[in-house]
């Protein structure tokens, strides 16, 4: 411990702590999705990555098909692709190492180790480590208690957890709205999305919102 | 959704997110620098999330449908506008959004 740095240290933990809460809503929208619980932590273990679980979950509890489910998860999956190029010169890990590294290449990861440039290479290695293995570990213990929870209290709607799961994507996506563009880029897929239902099997409304972005991502701006 | 199509769901999502994570860590990095496929890539999440938002919010199957859930996004739009933290979003929504479902039925 001695040899990292006490920023990066709390940091890493207080990242790990409050985004690992959060699976307690992914585990109670796993079994309210009509998952089981082994299920529903499966999910945190192996895909982990929590955008792509609420909407691989969430397309399947509002009556989507399989297909679209994993399209639209394995979709919300590509930026770590984009991370993953950003960390491994900095990790430079092999083998074994370079598989656990790839699995906690997340937004928290990433963001944690790209906010400590300032503190020197060492402290943006440990930051990824530290803030990938934190996370996961509350991720996952989090997920396991929400979705004991739902089990518990039954019927979804009765405790509004039909409700948490969308606001739980507009929390996902509010932090991301930094300019009038990408606000903008939001209301029209929103727009979008719901000018298209009733044409689309459920589930395919959101993997078209694609178009929106290869649109409006074609040219600089 | 039969059980086995739940597991293949679960199995599916895994496999493929956890390729893309790889896949990151294992091309030359000019393979993935193109301006285009950045701009993009950086968009895409922003969309999905966005129709993620009404598809789960406003629409039951293939039908768009105002209920409970709406006064549960109300709240949660209007925790965002007084900067509260995660929890409080999901928790105000739930709350507002269950309130609203009982005096339904009530």
């Amino acid at each position: 411990m001695s040899n990292l740095t006490r920023g990066t240290v709390r940091d890493s933990l207080s990242v790990a702590l409050t985004v690992g809460a959060y699976g307690t809503a992914f585990g109670a929208a796993g079994v309210a999705g009509g998952f089981s619980v082994l299920q529903t932590c499966l999910f945190s273990l192996l895909t982990f990555s929590g955008a792509s679980q609420f909407a691989a979950v969430g397309v399947v509890t509002s009556g989507g098909a399989a297909a679209s489910a994993i399209a639209t998860a394995a979709l919300l999956g590509t930026r770590n692709a984009l991370y993953g190029l950003q960390m491994a010169p900095l990790l430079g890990v092999k083998g074994g190492r370079r598989l656990v590294a790839a699995q906690i290449t997340i937004d928290e990861s990433t963001g944690v180790a790209l906010s400590q440039a300032p503190r020197g290479t060492r402290a943006m290695r440990e930051g990824f480590w530290l803030t990938g293995t934190g996370v996961f570990l509350f991720w996952n213990l989090f997920t396991l208690l929400g979705a004991l929870g739902a089990k518990a209290l039954g019927n979804p709607a009765s405790y509004g957890l039909d409700a948490a799961v969308p606001a739980a994507f507009l929390g996902l996506i509010w932090p991301r709205l930094q300019t009038n563009y990408l606000r903008m880029v939001a209301v029209v897929s929103m727009g979008f999305a719901l000018l298209v239902t009733p044409w689309f099997p459920a589930g395919l409304p959101i993997i078209a919102t694609t178009v929106v972005a290869v649109v409006m991502g074609w040219s600089a701006r | 959704m039969s059980t086995t199509t739940m597991w293949i769901v679960m199995g599916a999502t895994s496999a493929l997110c956890f390729a893309m994570k790889l896949l990151g860590h294992l091309v030359p990095q000019s393979w993935l620098a193109n301006d285009r496929l950045q701009r993009i890539n950086a968009l895409i999440p922003i969309c999905l999330l966005s129709a993620l938002v009404v598809a789960e919010g406003l629409v039951l199957k293939t039908h768009i449908v105002l209920d409970h859930r709406l006064a549960g996004l109300g709240a949660a739009l209007a925790a965002l506008f007084a900067k509260a933290p995660f929890p409080v979003v999901v928790v105000s929504a739930a709350a507002t959004s269950a309130l609203v479902y009982h005096l339904h039925l009530g």
